[in-house]
């Protein structure tokens, strides 16, 4: 034993060699992949019969046999779809009944969100600092684009519709739900009675209620907060159902969170002399919400999606758009067309908000936090 | 033992940084800590021994007010901890901790760790914050580390950086709940040697330890306890050459013997 280990010692030390062929590069991947055993490779072979018999037929069916022109259904003699209606339709899709001739301020508004939102989902972005004053200003100049003033003609809300109402909703809750399910999370677990019991009620009744019903009652429940004669605008009681409903899942998400950071990490900043709101501030809820991502952007996508609801109170988003559309004589008959249009506008969003919170949670892991000592 | 049952004394002389009187703790129904009285005076070092469970720690943690006790009076540098915030906050400002399980903060780095508190609690300048810290990090001999996050560094380094980050905030008592049991043997060494480093500058200390031999080295005073009692209190060498009491004996014979 102690002789051959010697003699390693004193051999010349050992180059480091390639790996065995197959082991690496795209042969070693798929081996390890898709072909492992025998199990697996029958599941990789299903799955690739599986996608051969929709691929082709879904390109086909999208691009090839479909036609794109014409006035109504009875042009598209074709096997595959009938997208002669996106041409007269799109505006409505995005838009809804906004003016005509007024649709460049919705689509400036778009265009400005850009470099409003960019410095807060991403590092290093270039003057940041001006950019992220630029977008604490961002919700006026968006408003009064929108809602007219300054010169600019009114646009009444309920001519509000389409994708542009759903964008509007959505962002508005996602942005505002994040920091109310913060403080919902927090008081849910304060040590002040009153607060923590307020935080419960609200969380739980909101939960424990479908949206579409916050929704119908929105116009008998919200005024109960309001001075008498004031009225409220059908799109801003939406967001606030919304925001409110979003809200009470994130404060669960992000409690779980808080629940994960150890006792000790809240110890140590209370003994460094932090108090309550700076150790919340830099110590934990930096770390809970890092931990929250994924139930976050969860919580994120299903409000995106719930903003099709705000068609029970009357409202016409691309849903309702869509559904108007598809009970339209001259368009009779093309709901698959329809709704896979309208859908993808929904995946492109989700999913994007998907992709950006993997991102988000690799960028993080590598900068530091390896987990908690002992 | 300090004498504390001579008002006059008590009076005359100048007071101790750490004044500990009949206090009384209770975790619900137990009776955690029993009648602890306690002085500490300024520079002084004082080793907390006893077996698991005999409250040291709830002792350590009751004098910066993590633990709050039902009985008796803690006076730390003047101030009486009591249920005001200001009072507490106050305190905490003057008095270091560092933890059994390091607790520095993952998502900073350790320069970051080490300014935190100065920033924040002290409203020191970042620049003076970061110098300071650099110097420390410097005297706990992990300069170079300055940029790394706590997941990237050894158990010992961690609570070097613990101590650092403690020693930010100029305390004037430094309070050490068994800094080196999660530690590796090898590792116990360099978080020792800072120690001692420290105790030579002239910081009051309380350190609840089983190591004896940093016990005799260091300590003025060594306290132990048993089932939320101050046992025994003496100089090292009285305590590991003349216990008094038989629990201290058997103590001693358990933890000496490997
Ligand atoms: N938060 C708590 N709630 C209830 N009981 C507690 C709590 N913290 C500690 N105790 C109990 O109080 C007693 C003293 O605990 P403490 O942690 O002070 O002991 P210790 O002397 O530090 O022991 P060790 O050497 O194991 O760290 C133990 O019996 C423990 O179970
Ligand atoms: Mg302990």
């Amino acid at each position: 034993m102690n002789s051959t280990f010697q003699n390693n010692t004193k051999k010349k030390r050992i180059a480091p060699r390639a790996p065995p062929i197959g082991s690496t590069g795209a042969i070693g991947w798929l081996r390890q992949n898709l072909f492992s055993n025998i199990f697996n490779s029958l599941l990789t072979l299903i799955c690739i019969y599986g996608l051969i018999l929709i691929i082709p037929a879904g390109i086909d069916w999208v691009f090839l046999s479909s036609q794109f022109t014409g006035d109504n259904r009875f042009a598209c003699q074709n096997t595959g779809a009938c997208w002669a209606w996106i041409d007269q339709r799109t505006g409505q899709f995005l838009f809804g009944f906004y003016p005509e001739q007024e649709r460049w301020r919705p689509f400036l508004a778009f265009l400005l969100l850009i470099p409003a939102l960019a410095p807060w989902l991403f590092d290093r972005v270039p003057a940041q600092k001006y950019l992220r004053i630029f977008s604490v200003v961002y919700p006026v100049i968006a408003t009064i684009l929108l809602v007219g003033g300054f010169g600019l003609p009114n646009v009444a809300s309920d001519k509000f519709g389409g994708f542009m109402l759903n964008l509007i909703v959505g962002l508005s809750g996602i942005v505002l739900s994040l920091p109310v399910g913060v403080l919902l999370a927090l008081g849910r677990r304060s040590r002040l009675p009153l607060v923590k019991w307020v935080c419960i009620g609200f969380i739980e009744i909101v939960r424990g209620v479908p949206l579409i019903t916050l929704l119908f009652v929105s116009n008998i429940l919200l005024p109960i907060f309001l001075p008498p004669d004031a009225t409220l605008d059908s799109v801003v009681r939406v967001i606030i159902m919304v925001t409110a409903f979003a809200s009470a899942y994130m404060a669960e998400v992000i409690r779980g969170g808080l629940q994960a950071i150890p006792s000790g990490q809240y110890e140590a900043a209370k003994a460094m002399g932090l108090n309550y709101f700076q150790s919340m501030r830099l110590v934990i809820l930096p770390q809970a919400l890092r931990i929250s991502i994924p139930g976050i952007v969860n919580t994120f996508i299903g409000l995106f999606k719930d903003t099709t609801l705000v068609i029970v109170i009357g409202l016409f988003d691309i849903l309702g758009i869509a559904n108007a559309m598809v009970a339209n004589p001259d368009w009779l008959g093309l709901s698959t067309e329809t709704y896979v249009f309208v859908a993808s506008f929904f995946f492109v969003i989700c999913f994007s908000m998907s992709r950006y919170s993997m991102w988000l949670e690799r960028r993080l892991g590598t900068k530091g936090s390896t987990g908690w000592s002992s | 033992m300090v004498i504390m049952n001579n008002p006059n004394f008590a009076e005359d002389r100048q007071k101790g940084l750490i004044e500990i009187s009949g206090l009384n703790k209770w975790f619900g129904s137990f009776h955690v800590l029993r009648d602890i009285t306690l002085s500490v005076t300024r520079g002084e070092k004082i080793v907390i021994c006893g077996p698991s469970g005999s409250g040291k720690s709830t002792l350590i943690r009751c004098i910066n007010y993590l633990e709050e006790h039902q009985e008796g009076q803690i006076v730390v540098d003047g101030i009486e901890l009591k249920g005001d915030l200001k009072n507490i906050e106050a305190v905490r400002k003057e008095v270091g901790m560092v933890f059994q399980s390091f607790n520095l903060f993952p998502h900073l780095s350790v320069l970051e760790n080490c300014t935190l508190a100065p920033i924040w609690v002290r409203n020191t300048p970042k620049a003076d914050a970061e110098n300071l810290a650099m110097q420390l990090l410097e005297k706990v001999k992990i300069p170079e580390q300055a940029n790394k996050y706590p997941g990237q560094l050894s158990g010992g380094q961690q609570q070097r950086v613990a101590i650092a980050r403690s020693l930010c905030m100029k305390p004037k008592i430094m309070l050490f709940d068994e800094p080196t049991s999660a530690l590796d043997p090898e590792m116990i060494k360099e978080v020792l040697d800072v120690m001692v480093d420290l105790a030579e500058s002239g910081m009051t200390m309380l350190v609840v330890t089983h190591e004896m031999g940093f016990a005799s080295q260091v300590a003025d005073k060594v306290v132990f306890m048993d089932e939320g009692q101050i046992i025994e209190s003496n100089t090292p060498t009285e305590f590991f050459e003349k216990p008094q009491s038989e629990r201290t004996k058997l103590f001693l014979s358990q933890i000496l013997s490997h």
